[in-house]
C-alpha cells in the first residue's frame, strides 16, 4: 500500500526519506501508479520548504490515490499545514515536485492550480463575511461568462449572463440542501456559528467542481453533531468520485474515517499505511501519540 | 428542521455571540433583481426619489439663501449646486468602484482626472491656436476617448506593480503618482520637450485653454453670446430672457447639467451591471478576501488590473467633463490631492459599496460642505451690518458676537474645513457605513432572494 516515491535523482533528501521508509522499496506500486495517472490525482515528491532558516517540510513525498479519503496527521509543527500551502500554490516550494493528473504544477498560482480543480478550505473558516451565503457559493464556480466585465454591461450579451446565473443559483441552492445549511442562503456569511461557516466553506469548495478537495482541518472547532455531518457528506462525496486530503489533529477523526493515512513528522513523512499499521506503527507512536498519552 | 439545526448549533465551541441565524429573505426583499434597466429599477426602489428628494432639499436650501435677490440668483446657484453636485457624483462612482466594490485604496483620483482632461485638452486643440499651447486638431468625441484611454493607461502603469502590494502601498503609490501627473503638467520644460518632439503643448503652470462647449454651442452660433441659434432662440424665448426672465447664460448653464445628468445616469447603469454580475462578485470576494478568491480559482491580479483601468478610465471621462466645461484647466489648484480627499468624503458620506450612495453623497457634499458654508456665509454677512475684526483676537476681544459673527462669516473658507471635520466625525460616530451604507448590494445578475427559475429575464 506505500505509495512514497524515492526520486533520488535530483534530491538529497530524498535519500533521507527513503532511509526512514521500510515500504519504500515498493517500486512495483510506484510504477504501477506511474502506468495509471489517473489512479494518483496528487503526488508530492521531495517537498522541501525553508522559511529563513527554519525547515518547515525537509523532502516530503506521497501519493493520494483517486476516489479516496486520505488523511494527513501529525504533531504540531510536523509541516502539515506548509505542505498544504506548497500544494495549493499559497507558498513556493524550496524544492521538489507536486504532480496534480500527472501535470507538474510546482510554482502555479493558486488560482491556477484552483482551475485544474485541486481546490482548497482554510484551517480557520475564511467566509467572505460581507457576502450572503448564496454569493459565497455563486462566487466558486469556474468559467462564469459574467466573469467579463464586457459581457455583464453589453446589453446584448447580458441575456446570457442573467441565464447563466440563474442555473449557478440553483446549483447553489442544491448545495445548500446537501449540506443542509439551506435556512442561511440570504444570512451574511459574517453572521454564521463557527461550524456553519466550516460547512460553507467546504459547500463553496464544492461549488468550483473540483476533482479533489484539500480540507485543512475542518473539523477544528466543531460540536459533535456537526462533526458526523461534515463527515457523513465527505463520504457520500467520496462516492460520488470526489478525492480527498484530509489534514486532522483528531487522531480518532483520522483513523475512523481515512482508508489511508499519512503520518508527517519533523517535516518528513515518517509512516503511511491503513489506521491500523498506523496505530501499531511504534514510530508513530512514539513521535505522535507518545506525546498526547 | 432547520431551527433544529440552528439550535444544534449554537452550543458550538465558537458560539458566534448570540446572532443566531434565523431565514431572514425579508431583508433583501428591496434589493435590484438586475442590472438591467437600472433606472427602472432604481424608480421603483425609489433610488431616483432619493436622489431628487436629495436635489429638491438642497433647492430649497438655495431658495431661501437667494430668493431676495431675484429669480437669477436662485436658478444661478441652483444651476452652480447640480454641477457640483454631479461632478461629485460623477467622481464618486467611479471611485466607489474601486474603493467600495473592490477595496482598492486608491487616492490618486486628481491625478487620473488630470490625465484625463489635459489629454482630452492636447487632441482636440487647434495645432496653430491664437494663444496657448497647440494640439493635434482633432474631433472632441475622439479627444474624450482618448482622455479616457489616457488615463486608464496610466492606470495600468500604476497599477502593474503596485497591486501586488498590499493596500497602503497602492494608497502611497497612487497619490504619489497624482502628484507627479501634476507637477509633470506644471512643468514648462515638459511643456517645451512636447512641443520641441511631438508639436503639441500642456501650458506649463499658466494652464489650457478647453475646447468650446459644444452645449453652448447648441445654444449660440460659435459660442458668442447675443448670437442664439434657431434652438437658441427657442429655449431663450421660453424660459430665458425672453421668456421667464432667466439669464441666458444661466440657461446655458442647465443645459451643461442635463448633460451631466445624462452621463450620470450612464455611469449609474454601467456601474450597476458591473456591480451585479458575476465580475461584481469577483470584485466583492478580492475586497472581503482575497486570497479566498484566488483559492477558489480567481485570476486577483489580472481582475484588479481590468477593474483599476476601468475606474481611472472613468475617472478620466469625470475629468473631463468637470474641467473641461471650465473654459481653462491649470494643474495647481485644480488637481492638488484635496481634490480627490474630497471625492473621497463624498463616497464615505453615502456609503462606500452603493452607487446611489455615491451620488447622494457627490451631491450632500457639494451642496451642503463644499458650495453651501460659503454662500450661507456670504448671505448671513450681507444681513450683518457690522465692521469685520481685524483679526480672531480681535473678534473675540471686542465680545461682541455680532462682531464675532461678522468676522466668522468674513472667513468661511477656513471655517469649512472645520465644518469639514466635524460632520465626518459624526458621520464616523453615527454611521460609519455612511448614508446608505448599511444597505445590501447583492452582487449578481438575479435575485437570491426568491429561488424561482428564469423569472429574471427583463433584457
Amino acid at each position: 500500500m506505500s505509495s512514497d516515491t524515492p526520486d533520488t535523482s535530483d534530491l538529497p533528501e530524498d535519500t533521507d526519506v527513503a532511509d526512514d521508509e521500510p515500504e519504500a522499496n515498493d517500486s512495483a506500486v510506484e510504477e504501477a501508479a506511474k502506468r495509471v495517472p489517473s489512479g494518483v490525482p496528487l503526488r508530492v515528491e521531495g517537498l522541501v520548504k525553508q522559511f529563513g532558516g527554519v525547515t518547515a517540510v525537509d523532502g516530503a513525498s506521497f501519493e493520494v490515490e483517486r476516489g479516496s479519503l486520505t488523511g494527513l496527521i501529525g504533531p504540531n509543527g510536523a509541516g502539515k499545514s506548509t505542505t498544504f500551502n506548497c500544494i495549493t500554490g499559497v507558498h513556493e516550494a524550496t524544492a521538489g515536485n507536486i504532480y496534480f493528473k500527472n501535470e507538474d504544477i510546482t510554482g502555479m498560482e493558486p488560482y491556477q492550480i484552483a482551475q485544474k480543480g485541486l481546490v482548497r478550505t482554510f484551517q480557520i473558516a475564511r467566509e467572505l463575511g460581507g457576502m450572503s451565503v448564496l454569493e459565497n457559493l455563486m462566487l466558486a464556480p469556474k468559467n462564469q461568462i459574467g466573469e467579463s466585465a464586457i459581457r455583464s454591461v453589453t446589453p446584448g450579451l447580458r441575456g446570457g449572463v442573467i441565464e447563466e446565473e440563474a442555473e449557478i443559483r440553483e446549483r447553489a441552492w442544491e448545495t445548500l440542501e446537501f449540506f443542509e445549511i439551506e435556512h442561511l442562503a440570504t444570512e451574511n456569511a459574517e453572521n454564521l456559528s463557527g461550524g456553519q461557516r466550516k460547512l460553507l466553506e467546504m459547500a463553496r469548495a464544492l461549488m468550483t467542481d473540483p476533482e479533489m478537495v484539500l480540507l485543512d482541518e475542518p473539523l477544528a472547532g466543531v460540536n459533535p453533531t456537526l462533526e458526523e455531518k461534515l463527515l457523513d457528506r465527505i463520504h457520500r462525496l467520496r462516492e460520488d468520485d470526489y478525492t480527498f486530503l484530509l489534514v486532522e489533529h483528531d487522531m480518532n477523526v483520522i483513523m475512523n474515517n481515512c482508508e489511508h493515512v499519512i503520518v508527517m513528522h519533523q517535516g518528513n513523512v515518517l509512516a503511511e499505511g491503513t489506521g491500523e499499521e498506523i496505530r501499531n506503527d511504534e514510530r508513530v507512536i512514539e513521535a505522535y501519540l507518545g506525546e498526547d498519552v | 428542521m432547520t431551527d433544529r439545526e440552528t439550535g444544534a448549533n449554537t452550543p458550538d465551541p465558537t458560539p458566534d455571540g448570540g446572532t443566531d441565524p434565523t431565514p431572514d429573505g425579508d431583508e433583501d426583499g428591496g434589493e435590484p433583481e438586475s442590472a438591467t434597466g437600472a433606472v427602472i429599477d432604481a424608480l421603483r426602489e425609489n433610488d431616483l426619489g432619493l436622489v431628487i428628494t436629495t436635489l429638491l432639499l438642497v433647492y430649497a436650501g438655495a431658495t431661501l439663501l437667494t430668493f431676495t435677490d431675484g429669480l437669477n440668483s436662485v436658478f444661478g446657484l441652483m444651476r452652480t449646486l447640480t454641477f457640483l453636485g454631479l461632478v461629485y457624483a460623477l467622481s464618486a462612482l467611479a471611485l466607489n468602484l474601486h474603493w467600495g466594490y473592490t477595496g482598492l485604496f486608491n487616492i490618486g483620483v486628481a491625478g487620473f482626472m488630470a490625465v484625463g482632461v489635459y489629454t482630452m485638452g492636447i487632441v482636440v486643440r487647434s495645432p496653430d491656436p491664437a494663444f496657448g499651447p497647440p494640439g493635434f486638431g482633432l474631433p472632441l468625441p475622439v479627444g474624450i476617448i482618448a482622455g479616457m484611454a489616457a488615463a486608464a493607461l496610466i492606470g495600468l502603469l500604476a497599477a502593474l506593480p503596485a497591486l501586488r502590494l498590499k493596500a497602503d502601498y497602492l494608497a502611497i503609490v497612487t497619490l504619489g503618482l497624482s502628484e507627479i501627473i501634476r507637477l509633470t503638467l506644471q512643468s514648462s520644460a515638459f511643456d517645451t520637450f512636447l512641443r520641441d518632439t511631438i508639436g503639441v503643448g500642456t501650458g506649463g503652470g499658466r494652464g489650457m485653454g478647453m475646447p468650446s462647449n459644444p452645449v453652448r454651442e447648441l445654444f449660440l452660433v460659435d459660442g458668442r453670446a447675443g448670437d442664439p441659434t434657431a434652438f437658441g432662440e427657442l429655449v431663450f424665448g421660453t424660459v430665458g430672457e425672453g421668456g421667464l426672465g432667466i439669464a441666458n447664460n444661466i440657461v446655458v448653464g442647465w443645459g451643461y447639467v442635463l448633460v451631466l445628468a445624462v452621463f450620470l445616469v450612464g455611469f449609474y447603469v454601467l456601474l450597476e451591471r458591473l456591480g451585479h454580475s458575476p465580475f461584481g462578485r469577483n470584485l466583492k470576494a478580492i475586497r472581503e478576501d482575497e486570497l479566498v478568491a484566488d483559492s477558489l480559482g480567481k485570476n486577483v491580479d489580472l481582475i484588479k488590473i481590468k477593474v483599476f483601468m476601468i475606474g481611472c478610465a472613468l475617472m478620466g471621462l469625470a475629468g473631463i467633463l468637470w474641467f473641461g466645461s471650465q473654459g481653462n484647466v491649470s494643474p495647481t489648484p485644480q488637481f492638488m490631492p484635496l481634490l480627490t480627499f474630497y471625492v473621497f468624503v463624498a463616497v464615505i458620506i453615502g456609503g462606500s459599496g452603493s452607487n446611489t450612495g455615491s451620488v447622494i453623497g457627490g451631491i450632500v457634499f457639494a451642496a451642503v460642505l463644499f458650495e453651501g458654508p460659503r454662500r450661507a456665509g456670504s448671505a448671513v454677512r450681507g444681513i450683518i451690518d457690522a465692521p469685520t475684526p481685524q483679526s480672531f483676537a480681535d473678534a473675540v476681544v471686542s465680545l461682541d458676537p455680532v462682531a464675532f459673527l461678522a468676522f466668522a462669516t468674513d472667513n468661511v473658507a477656513p471655517l469649512q474645513f472645520i465644518f469639514l471635520g466635524l460632520v465626518l466625525i459624526l458621520i464616523m460616530h453615527r454611521r460609519p457605513d455612511g448614508l446608505l451604507g448599511d444597505r445590501i448590494e447583492t452582487a449578481s445578475a438575479v435575485d437570491l432572494s426568491e429561488r424561482s427559475r428564469g423569472g429574471d429575464h427583463d433584457e
